[in-house]
């Protein structure tokens, strides 16, 4: 891969350790310029980070696999594009949630096209006895925010990462990302309420 | 009681959290691996042979569905010369990088801060260097300083280009010149092996770093030309492209007394037209071609007998209907009638897009049942193939005569949309299957049916249009059916089918496509002529000034009018074509430009009695020479017939659409009585429908 026409790297295993302290913009630099190890580091050092930011913007485990997966295949050709002006971790949280938006709209436009009222019926019900099921109140309770909203909280809990970064991961201002956050609280005291109505 | 909502939230993200399952290890392992097999097959993509690889795949089969999906614009480009393609695309989003990126000399001891491009000196190795013991990994590295010194070398060394040889220490400058090497893959391939020893693998990557510069201007230089390119084949806007250019405008006879373009028989425009104001929107004044709606209806034109030529001209001068100072020429051109009883076999290829965004009723649901249309309507000894391209790449059925339609319906049904769009390697697979059921004397053709979401090869339109027109000299025509709006590629289609020597139409109702593919089976797959060129050269005594309604996109320069190498439109059997011109005679009241005072005109014929002078070219398919037929445009004032009339009001109708400069205060009311009186016989109903279209437009623009 030269993504950048500079030179491939055949580096040995052993080099793996050395590239250990490395900093992800730099292994990122290397890997889009060919280097198969500061990949495979790369890949290593953020994939649970990166699943784990899958499931809270997709809510189920399986979901969450095939989106992580789909990532960090894509990743080679993503790397072309990485032109190291924010961090890296940031950069990824982007595509992620990029790609999952495309997932949903996907399931969205698939859901479409098997429509007609008697298929949105039946997804409907389906839908209830999995919630019925589940009697998570974790689930019920994202299921009640918005995608955006989602999104904004699933960001924010990324360790390390500033308000600022999740905005500009989700392409909003800071503001909004304010904004959104205090919608959670806003919804999760409706929804409190509603618990406590008998 | 109120819990605090400060706990809730609390109590959630906490949750979050703690619920979040912890990674599978057996799917990390495979996300990881896969991620892996994808890195080193993009590697050997842009640069093969650069280092064997153990653990390459040797297939593309391990990928699954999902991957493809999102590597459809980087994975299935192997028809379009793949090596380079990635290479080109990853270079492309390089030139973002400013020039100014270019590190600046600095000292070691600042690593942290160091700009992007000495960190790839440092992890980069050379491709051949044996050991890699070097110190080079380490982050802040002297180094750093004497390569930035390189690669301002490189800078200002760039347009020289210089036979290689191997680098010694003394040689950087000689190296620099390297980094103006006609591409990266050359330069690459023009690496010589790395003498050994540290000393000189400091060398070796000072040349390599010091290449980068250069390359990257080369990439920008490349860049910009397919850039260009791209504009030329396929204007591309957004997700739906139209393809279209600025309304021709009027010209004045005496400066500019011919007028050439291209006959076309495409109908793409009519259909997506209705498709928009079905949807109760105006369409953008883009996807309005008028000369495919004029054409999108068929004309009660003369046709030729047998052993005449395979055209006839039909030519009508009536007042026009929006400027009482002008008159309106109608050239009708007739294609001859298809022999319906002993024409050849035909060999069909189906490649269909079953990517996912087919999967909307109205795109793959709607193309198997009209297939299934028209298979009922071929010949026994017809032979049909199907090639899917997407997730289910590959072929779903192999040539079958059509006698045996059970299987072919069987076929048709199993097939899914799913999965990316891999046009490139689907239309390879289709070109190989065509060759393989083309015999002597019958005709092949592919039938393209996309969503135009065919992203892959249009990336490189240049060569995915070689590669068609190059298959058209072979022999196997391609056409392509638009399905679904939303991301219809509407320029892509019309470039490839244009290459493709083929049809370009767009289905969004079963009637569209019982009109397109069982009505005009015999038609459009049987090309009786190929390159046909319109020209008319106005007499300026009689015609001041002149204005070609539509074909805008396909305008020739006068020139290539005789030319036999320029491209231009086919006609199947029975096809007609239809152009309609404006013209001002002197005098008028119309006319808006004063009269040159020293005419130079040489008058050969009859200077009072004729408008101006029909030229038609065209090639007997298969052949190279064209042939010519030339017919005198009288002003014979009759009344217009009927199909004249629909014409002329189609033409209304698109320039409405358009923006209608030419129009006065001519207006939907006139347009759609004009199209009454030209309804006609209309036995398919395909008037009656565009005066239906014509009163919604009217209906929303009031809006």
């Amino acid at each position: 891969m030269r993504c950048h026409a500079k030179d491939c790297g055949g580096r040995r295993v052993s080099d793996i350790v050395m590239l250990m302290d490395i900093s992800d913009e730099r292994l990122a630099e290397a890997a889009a310029g060919g280097d198969r190890a500061a990949f495979a580091v790369l890949l290593e050092r953020h994939y649970d980070r990166l699943f784990g930011l899958c499931w809270r913007l997709l809510g189920n485990r399986t979901e969450a696999e095939d989106l992580t997966q789909d990532i960090c295949a894509n990743l080679p050709a993503r790397l072309c594009r990485w032109r190291g002006e924010a961090r890296f971790s940031t950069w990824l949280f982007r595509v992620a949630v990029n790609a999952a938006h495309d997932r949903r709209r996907r399931a969205a436009t698939r859901a479409r096209a098997t429509s007609g009222w008697g298929e949105w019926e039946r997804n409907r019900r389906a839908e209830l006895a999995e919630q019925a099921e589940a009697q998570d109140w974790l689930n019920l309770t994202m299921a009640h925010l918005s995608e955006d909203l989602r999104d904004t909280l699933a960001l924010t809990l990324e360790d390390g990462l500033t308000q600022a970064e999740a905005a500009a991961i989700l392409g909003i201002s800071e503001g909004t990302v304010a904004w959104r956050m205090s919608e959670v609280k806003k919804r999760l005291r409706a929804l409190a309420r509603e618990e406590m109505t008998p | 009681m109120t819990r605090d909502p400060q706990d809730e939230f609390d109590r959630l993200t906490r949750a979050l959290r703690d619920a979040a399952p912890a990674p599978d290890p057996a799917t990390r392992q495979k996300a990881l691996r896969l991620a892996m097999e994808n890195f080193d097959r993009l590697s050997q993509e842009a640069d093969p042979g650069a280092r064997p690889i153990p653990d390459r795949p040797k297939a593309r089969a391990g990928f699954t569905t999902g991957v493809r999906r999102m590597l459809s614009t980087l994975t299935a480009r192997p028809v379009l010369a793949a090596t380079t393609s990635v290479a080109a695309l990853c270079l492309g989003l390089f030139v973002v990088l400013p020039q100014d990126q270019v590190p600046q000399p600095q000292t070691g001891a600042t690593s942290r801060s160091e700009p992007p491009e000495p960190v790839m000196a440092e992890a980069q190795p050379a491709p051949d260097v044996p050991q890699m013991s070097d110190p080079q990994t380490v982050p802040p590295s002297p180094t750093v300083t004497v390569e930035v010194q390189v690669a301002d070398a490189a800078n200002s060394a760039a347009p020289v280009a210089q036979e290689f040889a191997a680098p010694a220490d003394d040689e950087i400058a000689k190296a620099t010149m390297q980094a103006a090497e006609p591409g990266p893959q050359d330069a690459a391939d023009a690496m010589p092996p790395a003498p050994p020893g540290l000393a000189k693998e400091e060398v070796l990557s000072r040349v390599l770093r010091s290449r980068s510069s250069g390359v990257q201007r080369l990439v920008e230089h490349e860049l910009k030309r397919r850039d260009a390119d791209m504009h030329k084949i396929a204007p591309q806007a957004n997700t739906e492209a139209f393809a279209n250019a600025d309304a021709n405008p009027v010209r004045v006879t005496a400066e500019q007394p011919v007028s050439t373009f291209s006959a076309d028989v495409d109908t793409a425009a009519y259909a997506v037209v209705r498709s928009s104001l079905m949807q109760g929107m105006l369409p953008p004044a883009d996807a309005v071609r008028i000369e495919e709606m004029v054409n999108y209806f068929p004309y009660d034109y003369p046709a030729p007998a047998a052993g005449e030529a395979p055209f006839r001209t039909d030519v009508r001068v009536f007042p026009t209907p929006w400027n009482p100072g002008t008159r309106l020429v109608r050239i009708g051109i007739q294609g001859r009638m298809p022999a319906i009883d002993n024409r050849p076999p035909l060999n069909l290829v189906f490649l269909i897009d079953t990517s996912g965004s087919m999967q909307d009723p109205d795109k793959l649901p709607l193309l198997q049942q009209s297939l299934r249309l028209m298979i009922g309507q071929l010949r026994p000894d017809d032979q049909i193939a199907i090639v899917a391209y997407a997730g289910s790449a590959g072929e779903v059925l192999a040539p079958t005569e059509a006698r045996d339609s059970g299987k072919i319906l069987a076929a048709l049904d199993r097939l899914q949309a799913g999965g990316s769009t891999a046009g490139a390697a689907g239309l390879e697979l289709a070109y190989l299957t065509a060759e393989a059921m083309a015999a002597e004397g019958e005709v092949s053709r592919i039938l393209l049916a996309t969503d135009g979401d065919f992203n892959v090869g249009i990336s490189d339109p240049g060569s995915l249009t070689d590669y068609i027109a190059r298959k058209r000299a072979d022999g196997t025509y391609l056409s392509v059916l638009g399905f679904g709006r939303g991301n219809l590629d509407d320029a892509t289609m019309q470039a490839l089918a244009q290459n493709g020597n083929g049809q370009a139409a767009y289905i969004d109702t079963l009637q569209e496509a019982r009109k397109v593919l069982v009505d005009q089976l015999s038609g459009a797959l049987f090309p009786i002529a190929n390159d046909v060129k319109i020209q008319v050269e106005w007499n300026p005594t009689t015609v001041a000034k002149y204005r070609l309604i539509g074909y805008e996109t396909r305008a020739l320069a006068r020139e290539d009018f005789n030319n036999d190498k320029i491209d231009a439109g086919d006609i199947g059997a029975g096809h007609s074509v239809t152009a309609l011109y404006e013209v001002t005679a002197p005098g008028s009241d119309a006319r808006l430009t004063d009269p040159l005072r020293y005419g130079t005109a040489e008058t050969v014929g009859d200077a009072d009695a004729e408008l101006g002078f029909l030229r038609l070219r065209y090639k007997n398919p298969g052949e190279a020479d064209s042939h010519l037929i030339e017919t005198p445009i009288r002003p014979d004032d009759s009344a217009p017939d009927a199909d004249a009339r629909f014409a002329a009001a189609i033409a209304g109708f698109g320039q409405l659409l358009s923006g209608g400069t030419y129009l006065r205060d001519w207006g939907w009311d006139e347009a759609i009585a004009l199209a009454l009186e030209g309804r006609g016989d209309d036995p398919f109903g395909y008037r009656a429908e565009a005066i239906g279209l014509m009163r919604l437009a009217e209906g929303l623009e009031q809006n």
